[in-house]
């Protein structure tokens, strides 16, 4: 779906009660002020709302509150408020007393984590159940986004099926950069924790013996975008072919870490690679990888070439 | 995406005959760490590449302490790499490869001038690695789309005048900095483009 059409589409739903006046009227609308007459989209909405304010007979804070609903690909920023439609893909065993619920939904254009707390005292949500959840508000977490239900937050069953989207994403480029904190790393043993340790130190619990792992965060960038993206222990294998164990043995052998990442980058800088995976933050994840050995057709570049 | 997120430059394909013609180099704001740009003459800045191509020499052009020079040879020209003890990795990477081989190099466009006053541009590597054919080969046609592609958006701009929108800010600052024929760039892909063919045929025959 074009923008405009998005636009016109949450326009018409904002006027669905009141007036009958179709998504192609209204998107006709935009068109004219965003092609014609060059009005920025959300210039262009305000306008046209106004227009079928007036026709209605209606102040804007009539209008039903599309305003917040949102598709779980938006979630890009924490603190924002937001209603989504989407399925309760899977529930969780919750943690701590403090969450009632936690699991993972999901609508058309991917997953998302949520939690539920205790304290708001909210209706039970069931395993493959579709609801309508209004104000919700979203977290993030190491570049993870989530969502947290809270006590001004509805909750709406509806007879309905998702297709829940799979959410991964594909990039593609040269691996133009490998980051720090890449190679042969040492985590935080608590099993809620894992974080990265830096100097042996986790930031959440002090000196900890750490415990080893793979990762590389890589950049692909195809000289016009950059992504950047993580590899895991299993992935980095794949990738460059060194293992956990053998990392170790390198590192014991140099007794320095940096070795196993010095070998990694000869190994995978400046190569062609596809990564698919799903998006967390800034990262995607790599689930797939594919180096690009094969050049691609010159012929249709060159007959571009010579048609300029 | 989250604006905590630091902005990374994004690295540029141009064949080393546009790179060595971008000479003009500017920065965005006045602070003094601010990103360097090169200004490609196909109108577009660039603060970091990546080219590949073949290393065909090396030389320790130090005086003092070592550092290094490679040649870096596509189908348009040559880029002069220059890695020194600020960069460690890839002057190492100088003085271990042997020549010829196809090298991967990222790195920042650097200008200098010359005894004779002309500017040379020179590229700083951030990392050279060994790479085979085939990537040297989808750079070659990569290179080729995106320089097409920047001529494209250059003749748009150009051909839009007053009435356009936003003609591109780098188009115009190239066609006043260089005011040069862009049909030689194009010349050039088309070239690299037929090497490229040729090179195809003779391996398979
Ligand atoms: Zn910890």
């Amino acid at each position: 779906m074009t923008d405009l059409r998005q636009h016109a589409v949450e326009v018409d739903e904002q006027f669905s009660d009141e007036l009958d006046v179709g998504v192609d009227e209204i998107e006709e609308r935009l068109e004219t002020l965003v092609s014609d007459y060059r009005v920025p989209i959300e210039e262009a909405r305000r306008s046209v709302v106004s227009t079928y304010l007036d026709e209605a007979d209606m102040e804007r804070e009539q209008l039903s509150d599309g305003d917040q609903a949102a598709e779980v690909a938006d979630i890009d920023e924490p603190e924002e408020w937001l209603d989504l439609t989407a399925k309760v893909v899977e529930l969780w065993e919750p943690r701590a007393d403090s969450i009632a619920q936690v699991g993972l939904l999901g609508d058309e254009t991917g997953t998302v984590k949520f939690t539920k707390w205790a304290k708001s005292d909210l209706s039970e949500l069931e395993e493959d159940g579709v609801y309508r959840l209004g104000n919700l508000v979203t977290d993030e977490y190491e570049g993870r986004f989530s969502v947290k239900l809270n006590s001004t937050t509805t909750i709406e069953a509806i007879d309905e099926e998702i297709e829940v989207g799979d959410d991964a994403t594909e990039v593609e480029g040269a691996m133009v950069d490998i980051q720090s904190g890449s190679g042969l790393i040492k985590r935080c043993p608590d099993e809620d924790c894992t974080r990265v340790l830096q100097n042996g130190r986790c930031s959440e619990h002090g000196e900890v013996d750490g415990e080893f792992d793979l990762r590389i965060k890589g950049v692909l960038d195809d000289g016009g975008e950059v992504h950047e993206v993580i590899f895991d222990q299993e992935a980095t294998e794949a990738l460059t072919g060194i293992g956990l164990e053998e990392a170790q043995e390198m590192a014991k052998d140099a007794l320095d870490t940096e070795v196993v990442v010095e070998e990694m980058r000869e190994t995978i800088l400046g190569r062609y690679y596809r990564v698919t995976g799903p998006t967390l933050g800034r990262y995607v994840l790599a689930n797939e990888t594919e180096t690009l050995e094969e050049a691609p057709d010159a012929e249709d570049v060159l007959i571009k070439a010579r048609s300029l | 995406m989250s604006e905590s997120a630091p902005t990374r430059e994004v690295a540029r394909r141009a064949f080393a005959a546009e790179f060595n013609d971008a000479s003009y180099t500017f920065k965005e704001s006045d602070d003094e760490r601010a990103p360097l740009y090169a200004l490609l003459p196909t109108g577009a800045r660039a603060n970091r590449v990546y080219v590949v191509g073949t290393l065909t020499e090396t030389e320790d052009v130090g005086e003092d302490s070592e550092y290094w020079r490679g040649r870096v040879v596509d189908p348009t020209g040559t880029f002069f790499s220059y890695a020194g003890q600020y960069q460690p990795e890839a002057a190492s990477a100088l003085r271990e490869t042997e020549t010829p081989a196809y090298v991967a190099v990222v790195g920042k466009p650097r200008t200098f001038e010359t005894d004779e006053g002309d500017m040379n541009v020179s590229l700083r590597p951030e990392s050279i690695t060994i790479v085979d054919a085939a990537t040297r080969d989808r750079w070659v046609v990569e290179t080729a789309d995106r320089t097409l592609e920047r001529i494209e958006a250059f003749d748009g701009a150009a051909s839009q005048g007053g009435e356009a929108a936003a003609p591109d800010e780098y188009a115009t600052m190239a066609e006043t900095q260089y005011d040069s024929d862009l049909s030689m760039y194009r010349d050039q892909v088309i070239a690299a483009l037929e090497d490229l063919e040729e090179t195809e045929v003779t391996a398979e025959a």
